[in-house]
């Protein structure tokens, strides 16, 4: 929370709060814990980094923030109104918590203006006209001109991305979910992304809870990086990022930054070290 | 680039491509050898299975000639005539499971409810043979075109809601989550995910309802139909007319391609991304 | 809450959905075919047919009868000779092409030539060509499945991950063992798949030749259930049509199950999750 610059530019919206939260599966009667106690508080406008091995129910909390299915027990309040909880399970997807998936889920049937301006058009409140102009107008701003009338399966899976993001902004949410966007791209192709999400952060404040497991990517975007244990998931170490932001790829090769890595790497070593056991007595 | 453009690119591309390949020469070996196989087994070896086989020569006589012996060739008006009714009556057919085989097969995928009211029902009745429908349909319908037309109806039908469901499953589940995320409604996901999503399948449903439906459209014909090509083989068979037979089957065979690939054709320009995608990835 | 009665809870609930359709489905047959004697006024359509009653009533008195059995066993024993041999030309001839692509380049293209013709057109020829009526059956049973048996080999085994057959080849197998051990197993499910979707075409077939040769050149001996429903028809017994439709209906389903199952012991690593 102190890393946070406390100025008028940070957004007074889109606090998340996760208070002891439990999600059990029961697939074919067999009950596997994905979540288990899981608390965790996300101040307005943190770029929060969940890390941790693969498999360990990261996901499953992002989807209960979403409202993609509901949780057993405990409470996810989004600026202290309730989003789910006892009595409520699941809640509602909407675009006040807009996710970014893994591999990508623009609509390959749409040109990127289209998807671009999907939300507000289905919202219905704006003319096209108004609608087609502002998204134009963000493209330019992420640098994306040019590339409107193309199709998602036309363009490179970096710009890919940049365009989901874009389409998430349109609708001016209060969290953006990430999860683990740039696992299937090149290293040097996840730079570029790194510094434009940053650039895009800078622009529009956000909360963002970020899925990742690759730890430098963690440190550099995050304010904080929450490393969660092999499954179950739940909170094993909070690693706070002081580093200052605006931040830019120098960062990479300062001294706080290798100390903070010496900091957080013995312990996700641990848990993914834990989670491979576990799937070898599995296997 | 405009629509038809782009398609026309990829035809040419494919045609040209194939063209520089050693595929047309094998092709035509592979037509040799099948077409001399005919003619020396009846006409050169007359081995004794082949007796009574029209010869090859015989046929292609017979089909391009301007006073042909038994009635039927390419100058014949006749010949046409039966080609045109064959046609209009899987235009017919067609089109009509189309249009209501398509939306059950996509409300079908959609609503877990109503596929658990209706798919058992569905199930139970498409293993019946659609030949063996023929008596039910004569008794039930007047005259002798709309029974064939109900049997080609039927195959298609159930091929086409089976394989459009199919399709509406076969949706990756992000892409109606991103909706829902981007503040889309349950029946605008359906609108702008599901059937923009489901149509590369519902098409390739279409190829193989068009396959099913000459295939009913034949056995109705040789059963009960009066005109038609499935009427003149059978025909020919019963006035001993043998290269009729042939020429039945080849013409049968050449529009069943032909319709078969315009289906594909309309597919791909009803999908425009897609044949960008392709185009772009190569053969 | 018990995992267990949530679960079967959910099942029931479909279920009953479902036969609740079919149930409704069955009503309003019965009550369309009686409808002349019920309010006065024929149904179109519907009002024609035999009502779901007196076909079971027909049935009861036909499952006594051998000559009903010796139908099933007919038409049986013929979707099931036709599909072996398409199976013995089809598995071995698509798989060639595969994996030898000038022998693909000379075959294929014939192969998709003649593959619209419908197996159905081939009856009159092949009734000349063959002997015997049951030959020229059998050849147009083994048209039917042959055809979607090859291009389900040919699509599986054409999206055999390529670096399979690098890390074979690395690993120093030769051209016989990487088709014995890759190509073969990776191919099956395709085969499995080709099979189901050739068995319900067969059924197609073998009726419809039934219908058509037994019907047209009044064949006694053919028998077989696509021959019951025709000959039910021509002598006027309208109910026994639909026994005999629902019959095919069943055994259809009895030999896909069959095959799905039979598959299933080929591929065991297909059901680990």
């Amino acid at each position: 929370m102190s890393t946070l610059e406390k100025n008028d530019s940070m957004p007074t919206t889109g606090a998340i709060r996760i208070e002891d939260v439990v999600k059990v599966y029961d697939p074919d009667g067999a009950a596997v814990m994905a979540v288990d106690h899981c608390s965790i508080d996300i101040p307005a406008g943190e770029i929060c980094m969940i890390v941790g091995p693969s498999g360990c129910g990261k996901t499953t909390l992002l989807n209960t923030i979403a409202g993609f299915h509901g949780l057993t027990s405990g409470h996810i309040y989004l600026d202290g109104e309730i989003l789910c909880g006892p009595g409520q399970e699941k809640a509602e997807p909407g675009s006040d918590r807009i996710v970014v998936f893994q591999n990508g889920a623009l609509f390959p049937w749409k040109t990127n203006l289209e998807n671009i301006a999907f939300g507000p058009m289905m919202e219905g409140k704006l003319s096209k006209a108004e609608i087609y102009e502002k998204a134009r107008k963000m493209m330019v701003d992420a640098g994306l001109e040019g590339t409107e009338d193309a199709y998602p399966g036309e363009v490179s899976s970096g710009l890919r991305r940049r365009v989901e993001i874009v389409r998430a902004l349109m609708n001016e949410p209060k969290v953006l979910l990430f999860d683990e966007p740039y696992r299937a791209l090149d290293s040097l192709t996840k730079s570029v992304m790194h510094e434009a999400l940053l650039e895009i952060y800078y622009k529009n404040k956000v909360t963002i809870f970020f899925i990742t497991h690759d730890l430098e990517e963690a440190i550099f975007l995050g304010h904080r990086l929450i490393i969660m244990s092999s499954r179950p998931c739940k909170p094993k170490k909070i690693v706070e990022v002081d580093i200052p932001h605006p931040r830019d790829y120098s960062v990479l090769t300062s001294p706080r930054f290798r100390e903070i890595m010496n900091e957080a790497k013995g312990v996700v070593n641990e848990e993914a070290r834990k989670a491979f056991e576990a799937g070898e007595k599995e296997g | 680039m405009s629509q038809s453009n782009a398609t026309m690119n990829l035809t040419m591309y494919r045609i040209s491509s194939w063209l520089k390949s050693p595929k047309p020469y094998l092709m035509f070996i592979g037509f040799g050898f099948v077409l001399s196989f005919w003619y020396f087994s009846v006409e050169v070896w007359k081995l004794p299975r082949f007796q009574d086989m029209p010869a090859l020569t015989e046929v292609i006589e017979e089909w391009f000639s301007k006073d042909p012996y038994y009635g039927l060739s390419v100058y014949t008006p006749e010949y046409y005539k039966h080609i045109g009714i064959s046609l209009r009556r899987i235009a017919y057919a067609f089109f009509l499971a189309t249009a209501l085989g398509v939306p059950l097969g996509l409300f079908l995928g959609w609503s877990q409810k109503l596929r658990e009211y209706i798919f058992p029902l569905f199930e139970l009745l498409r293993p019946i043979p659609v030949l063996a429908w023929v008596p039910l349909a004569i008794i039930m319908f007047s005259g002798s075109e709309t029974p064939v037309i109900f049997l080609t109806f039927l195959a298609s039908f159930f091929a086409t809601t089976l394989n459009t469901m199919l399709g509406v499953e076969s949706i990756d589940e992000e892409y109606s989550r991103a909706a829902y995320c981007l503040g889309a409604s349950r029946w605008q996901t359906f609108v702008h995910v599901v059937v923009p999503g489901a149509m590369p399948f519902i098409f390739t449903g279409l190829q193989i309802s068009i396959g099913v439906a000459w295939f009913s459209l034949v056995a109705g014909e040789m059963v009960s139909g009066q005109y038609g090509l499935g009427y003149i083989i059978n025909t020919a068979y019963i006035m001993v007319q043998y290269s009729q037979i042939i020429i039945g089957m080849i013409t049968l065979g050449l529009f069943g391609y032909v319709t078969s690939a315009l289906v594909r054709v309309a597919g791909d320009y009803m999908m425009q991304w897609r044949v960008r995608e392709l185009a772009l990835g190569g053969d | 809450m018990n995992i267990n009665k949530v679960l079967s809870k959910f099942s029931a609930r479909a279920t009953f959905r479902g036969v609740i359709a079919i149930v409704i489905f069955v009503a309003i047959w019965e009550f369309g075919a009686r409808s002349l004697d019920l309010i006065g006024w024929r149904v179109p359509f519907i009002g024609l047919i035999p009502p779901p009653s007196s076909v079971l009533t027909s049935w009861s008195n036909l499952i006594v009868e051998p000559s009903y059995w010796q139908s099933w066993y007919m038409s049986f024993l013929r979707v099931f000779t036709g599909f072996i041999v398409a199976m013995i030309v089809g598995i071995p001839l698509g798989l060639y092409m595969a994996i030898n692509r000038t022998f693909y380049g000379i075959a294929f293209p014939s192969f998709e030539i003649l593959r619209p013709i419908p197996p159905l057109a081939w009856v009159p020829a092949s009734i000349i060509f063959w002997p015997t009526q049951e030959m020229s059956i059998a050849f147009v049973t083994f048209l039917g499945a042959f055809y979607t048996i090859v291009i389900n080999v040919l699509g599986g085994a054409r999206s055999i991950n390529r670096q399979y057959l690098q890390a074979a080849q690395s690993m120093g197998a030769s051209q016989w063992d990487i088709f014995r051990r890759i190509v073969l197993p990776a191919t099956l499910p395709s085969i499995v798949v080709g099979s189901a979707v050739g068995m319900g075409i067969t059924w197609e077939v073998v009726v419809a030749a039934e219908m058509i040769s037994g019907g047209g050149s009044g064949g006694g001996a053919s028998g077989g259930l696509g021959f019951f429903i025709w000959s039910s028809y021509v002598g006027g017994s309208y109910e026994q049509i639909i026994v005999g439709m629902i019959s095919i209906g069943i055994a259809g389903y009895i030999s896909s199950e069959l095959l799905r199952k039979l598959g299933g012991r080929f591929t065991p690593w297909l059901k680990t999750r």
